[in-house]
């Protein structure tokens, strides 16, 4: 949804400034998913359901706790279960909330190639305005924690928005807004990273010494962020990338690629032109008409 | 077909034209509505096509029009496009040749070198273009393939069609500056005369079997 309240400050496929006078003079907002205090309830994927008005199809068992099995369409956010034996041989239950990271750099905006269809607020929440959406999937193509999904019904990419319809009221996202346990939280990054500092400290206290804060500078960090118990190995959380980045192929494609391919094509042409004016066509005249007569004759 | 006229040679049978201008029109769909998603300065040719997602599913079926039509005229033209001894001294007299002065250089058969890369030129791009592009069609294939080889045809799939742009470009030039040879294309015929200063040992050839073979 275009909102008047939140300016855009990238929007793809588009090479020229967007309206951007109302920045975000409060601090860009951020979600902190606090993964050592998730207990696994669902609840944020219930209220994710309800305020977007999202049903999912009612799956099969598949064997594990993830449910549904995957992100999808209708399916913005997910509990992932994790189950890892630590080097002293106790199990430890580590549980993702999955979604969209929301980078500050977004792989889904550089790569989509339908003007308006990805943007990014001032605020910096990426979202997908799916009237734009042409239905390519680059946006896949282009994601380095594989969270676009385009549905089967319209083929349409979607994800979640960081509820940036009740965002730009002043409320908190539905996730937030129904946590149980506290583990997700939302406010300004620089709030949310000093909120992470203290749950950091106090999991370091408690003999977590590679806890941390997941805010990863490949994509220039993101707006949704994780405290982590194993801050180290990230991929531990149903491989959850250690270092997220833009991949160098869809840099080049997206990049240097674009404006290089018209140069090439446009001197080609120009090359071509050039040689016209400058040399001039290659006709056949007379004489050849008659020197191939000659020729026909004599050997035939 | 009437047959050619006196002091004209027929070049391309109707079929082959046909063939030709399928592929061409094709091409230029193809291409236009695959620039529409490559750079967003482009986007407005989406307005061709009816919109970005008609863009969007129509550019892999009109590329398959293109790609079953390009393997039938190959089949076609490919005989006579393999590289020979002469083609490569004609190469490095190509400068003469774009002075116009073709007087020193070998005689060509029914395609010169410049002729026969362009072709082999379509061939590999063309070739990439179907495989990548088959990974990239999102709407069947892309879920079968691991994301990072589907990043990799995506650059590959570009660069390979700007190369192949280029090579068209240079294919519709060459057909401008060779005053003649468009009609080849169009009519079916060259003249004599033509034959001669272009493509002297195919008008031999032609001379020695009395009646021409059609292509």
């Amino acid at each position: 949804m275009a909102l008047q309240s939140l300016d855009i400050v990238r929007r793809s496929a588009t090479t020229l400034p967007e309206p951007q006078a109302r920045g975000a003079h409060t601090g860009e907002v951020a979600k902190l998913i606090d993964v050592t205090k998730c207990i696994g309830c669902k609840a944020c994927q219930v209220a994710c359901m309800e305020w977007n008005d999202l049903r999912d199809e009612i799956g099969t068992c598949t064997g594990h706790y993830d449910n549904p099995a995957d992100l999808s369409d209708q399916t913005w956010t997910l509990m992932r279960f994790a189950e890892y034996e630590n080097p002293k041989g106790d199990l430890e239950w580590l549980i993702r909330k999955d979604g969209c990271m929301h980078c500050a750099d977004p792989g889904c905006l550089k790569a989509c190639p339908a003007p308006g269809a990805i943007v990014q607020y001032a605020n910096g929440i990426v979202d997908f305005h799916e009237e734009n959406c042409i239905g390519c999937g680059y946006c896949i193509t282009g994601c380095p924690f594989n969270i676009p999904r385009i549905s089967k019904k319209d083929r349409k990419a979607y994800k979640c928005t960081l509820c940036s319809d009740r965002v730009s009221v002043g409320l908190e996202p539905a996730c937030v807004k129904t946590c149980p346990t506290g583990a997700i939280v939302f406010g300004t990054k620089d709030d949310m990273k000093q909120h992470a500092a203290e749950r950091i400290e106090d999991l370091k206290s408690r003999g977590f010494e590679h806890a941390g804060l997941y805010d990863p500078a490949g994509v220039g960090g993101t707006h949704v962020m994780y405290v982590l118990h194993h801050a180290d190995q990230p991929h531990l959380y149903s491989a959850l990338p250690d270092k997220p980045a833009i991949s160098a192929a869809v840099g080049l494609w997206k990049g240097a690629a674009k404006p290089l391919a018209l140069l090439a094509i446009l001197a080609t042409a120009l090359a071509g032109f050039l040689h016209y004016i400058g040399i001039g066509p290659n006709e056949t005249d007379e004489r050849d008409e008659e020197k191939a007569r000659r020729e026909l004759e004599k050997t035939s | 077909m009437s047959e050619p006229k006196r002091g004209e040679i027929e070049r391309y049978a109707p079929a082959t034209r046909i063939n030709h201008w399928i592929v061409a029109i094709a091409f230029v769909l193809v291409a236009l509505s695959g620039l529409a998603l490559f750079h967003p300065a482009l986007f407005w040719l989406t307005s061709l096509f009816g919109g970005g997602a008609w863009t969007r599913i129509l550019h892999p079926f009109l590329a398959l029009v293109m790609i079953i039509a390009f393997v039938l005229l190959a089949a076609k033209v490919w005989a006579d496009n393999f590289m020979r001894e002469d083609d490569w001294t004609w190469l490095e007299r190509f400068r003469e040749v774009a002075r116009n002065r073709e007087e020193d250089v070998p005689e060509v058969g029914r395609y010169n070198a410049g002729q026969k890369l362009v072709f082999w030129l379509i061939v590999i791009c063309l070739v990439l273009l179907l495989l990548t592009g088959i990974v990239m069609w999102r709407a069947y294939f892309t879920a079968y393939f691991p994301i990072e080889f589907v990043r990799f045809a995506s650059v590959v799939h570009a660069i390979s069609a700007v190369v192949l742009i280029c090579g068209i470009v240079v294919h519709i030039y060459a057909a401008i500056w060779v005053k003649g040879s468009i009609r080849a294309m169009t009519r079916g015929t060259v003249t004599q005369g033509w034959a001669f200063k272009h493509h002297r040992a195919w008008l031999r050839a032609l001379n020695r079997t009395a009646a021409p073979p059609r292509k």
